[in-house]
């Protein structure tokens, strides 16, 4: 059973003035089967943990553990944290002009499955994968992410998701910026990734609405770079009647209404 | 990704006025500060500029199409010189240096059914060598030329690119030079009436390569679409100097260059010079420059020269970015388990995707391709 394991994470990005901590201090265990849901107001540091898990060479880990299996994940490059099983989806997927969304999957899906994927099934698989999110088949040719609209480009991470069956996946805002039909087709995708019961998900989120599509086991609320309370999805309720104001010393809404 | 944009320079002196002429007399002994020459490292011309005498002579071989006519020519055939004259001294020089000029025709309302290959091999290590090749396209004829360049040496010539009216001629340059070599060449293109013209350079090879295509149209209704993919290593300067001359009207000309550098002291540069004159009313055109700077060292210029002479045109514009390579790209593909030396190819290779589509030549663009890979991995990029 995969398990994913941060242990006092502190991270810190370069900014003019110096170093800056975003992230002070972040447990969380996030086991295969389990869905967290991390809420938190703007500036919390929430994408931070994500981006810091998954390597991006802008975040400075300046002490903690992150462990996947045991594995220390912080050794890792960024392709071998994905090889290992971990998955980012981000709140901001990356246009590649001139590399076609079929070539970027199937290289993709070679690099994390150690082989190549047999033609023939791959083709059916693709094509399964991409009616499932409602995607149509001509996205294969255009390359990645160039000219998508935003609904689109979350509907093909939740793609890549399905096809690169990672371990631990990570969802950055992915409900952000989608309209209440592809809310429903990405949370559908998330949900059948989930059914398996073997993989983890760490959702995170601004707002509750997308909590109504995809039940977590866990709400965390995350400020000040940490998390400050945990409970189970009845959280989620509470913060959305009462938004951040008790965490963020502001008014915040997390209802989008 | 950073880009810094150039704005378009208004030039000291308009290219309408350039001085012309086949005789190398004509032209000063450049110094290296003129404005066309001062991207140039003067040094590593061999001479080109300052009168080197040909110590040998470059080999041409033509694989032509089977319709296609192959000529050995004298300098005195009526024929040559007609696409235009050349405009810097290094250019005279080579016209009034070489001995016999080859001429490749591809006669009137005939498509040609293959391509035809020119193969030019440099002169040898250190050995000085000029040429002349003139390029024929009939009324309504239809070819492709492909023009490669290989070897050792140094080498000056002028092409030409002769289109009667309604021709359509596709010419791929190459040059994938030896490291010693040097070349300097010009290219001048006569475009006729309704007449369309695909130039692609292709620049990999050599210690320093200056092309200079120049376009102009001898009537109305003339397409002109310039295309460039240069990819420069440590200590290579790759120069590409565009010109397109409106001066009929109704025209369209499109120049696309990317150039990928890596390598210190890797340098290119590239100017695109447009000229609509006071005749081109309808023109329609548009330019642009894209350098990928894959490491630190490298140089990359760009000078897009923009000159209106008329308010009745369709339209106008130019576009030149140089950045470094995008880290949010090559992270994004990592996150997908991605090597970083396989994502960086696949960023690359996309870079120059659109142009190496534009080449119809299935062996050509497989070579390219190929090339294109193996200076990826010669720097473990």
């Amino acid at each position: 059973m995969a398990t994913l394991e941060i242990k006092d994470l502190h991270v810190s990005v370069a900014t003019d003035e110096g170093p800056k901590e975003i992230l002070k201090g972040v447990d969380l265990t996030v086991k295969a089967g389990e869905t967290h849901a991390i809420m938190g107001p703007n500036g919390s540091g929430k994408s931070t943990l994500s981006y810091a898990v998954a390597g991006h060479p802008k975040y400075e880990v300046t002490s903690g553990s992150v462990t996947l299996d045991g594995v220390d994940v912080l050794e890792m490059s960024v392709d071998e944290r994905a090889r290992a099983g971990l998955f980012l989806a981000m709140q901001y997927p990356v246009e590649v002009p001139g590399v076609s969304m079929s070539n970027f999957l199937r290289t993709a899906a070679t690099a994390v499955r150690g082989e190549a994927p047999k033609l023939r099934t791959w083709v059916k698989e693709v094509k399964a994968a991409m009616g499932e999110l409602e995607i149509d088949p001509s996205f294969a040719e255009r390359s990645v992410n160039e000219g998508f609209s935003g609904g689109e480009k979350k509907r093909h991470e939740i793609l890549q998701l399905a096809l690169l069956n990672p371990k631990i996946a990570i969802l950055d805002e992915t409900d952000s910026g989608l309209d209440v039909d592809a809310l429903r087709v990405v949370s559908e995708g998330v949900n059948r990734f989930r059914a398996s019961g073997e993989s983890g998900v760490l959702l995170i989120t601004h707002y509750t609405r997308i909590l109504r599509h995809i039940t977590p086991d866990f709400v965390h609320v995350f400020a000040g770079g940490r998390i400050v309370e945990s409970g189970g999805k009845e959280l989620a309720d509470v913060l959305e009647a009462e938004g951040y104001v008790k965490y963020a010393g502001k008014q915040e809404a997390a209802s989008a209404s | 990704m950073t880009v810094s944009v150039d704005k378009p320079v208004v030039p000291e002196s308009s290219r309408a006025d350039w001085f012309t002429s086949y005789d190398v007399e004509a032209f000063e002994t450049p110094s290296g500060r003129e404005e066309i020459w001062r991207f140039t490292p003067m040094k590593r011309l061999a001479g080109l500029h300052t009168g080197a005498a040909a110590t040998g002579s470059a080999s041409v071989e033509v694989d032509a199409a089977p319709e296609v006519r192959v000529e050995t020519v004298e300098r005195a055939d009526a024929r040559i010189g007609q696409a235009g004259v050349p405009a810097d001294r290094v250019a005279a020089q080579a016209y009034s240096s070489f001995t016999s000029a080859t001429v490749v025709t591809v006669p009137g309302e005939t498509k040609a059914s293959k391509p035809t290959t020119v193969t030019v091999t440099g002169p040898g290590a250190g050995q000085v060598a000029y040429g002349h090749l003139q390029v024929r396209a009939e009324l309504f004829a239809e070819g492709v030329v492909v023009l490669d360049h290989r070897g050792s040496g140094v080498y000056a010539d002028n092409v030409e690119f002769v289109l009667a009216d309604g021709a359509k001629l596709t010419v791929v340059s190459i040059q994938d030079w030896a490291d010693d070599a040097v070349h300097v060449s010009a290219h001048h293109a006569k475009v006729g009436r309704d007449a369309l013209l695909k130039h692609i350079v292709v620049t990999l090879g050599g210690d320093v390569v200056r092309v200079s295509p120049t376009a102009a149209f001898a009537g109305p209704g003339g397409e002109v679409d310039l295309t460039g993919l240069y990819f420069a290593d440590a200590g290579q300067h790759l120069e590409h100097r565009t010109f397109v001359d409106h001066a009929q009207p109704n025209c369209t000309s499109n120049v696309v260059y990317k150039g990928a550098l890596q390598g210190d002291d890797a340098h290119t540069v590239w100017i695109g010079d447009v000229l609509i004159r006071a005749a081109a009313e309808g023109t329609q055109t548009y330019e642009l420059n894209r350098n990928l700077v894959l490491t630190d060292g490298a140089r990359a210029d760009s000078v897009p020269n923009l000159e209106i002479e008329t308010g009745e045109i369709a339209g106008a514009g130019h576009a030149s970015a140089t950045g470094r390579f995008d880290d949010e790209q090559l992270f994004y593909l990592q996150a997908r388990g991605i090597p970083e030396d396989q994502a960086r190819r696949l960023v690359v290779r996309g870079f120059f995707h659109e142009l190496l589509m534009k080449i119809d030549v299935p062996e050509v663009r497989e070579r390219l391709e190929a090339a294109i890979e193996a200076e990826l991995a010669a720097v473990g990029a």
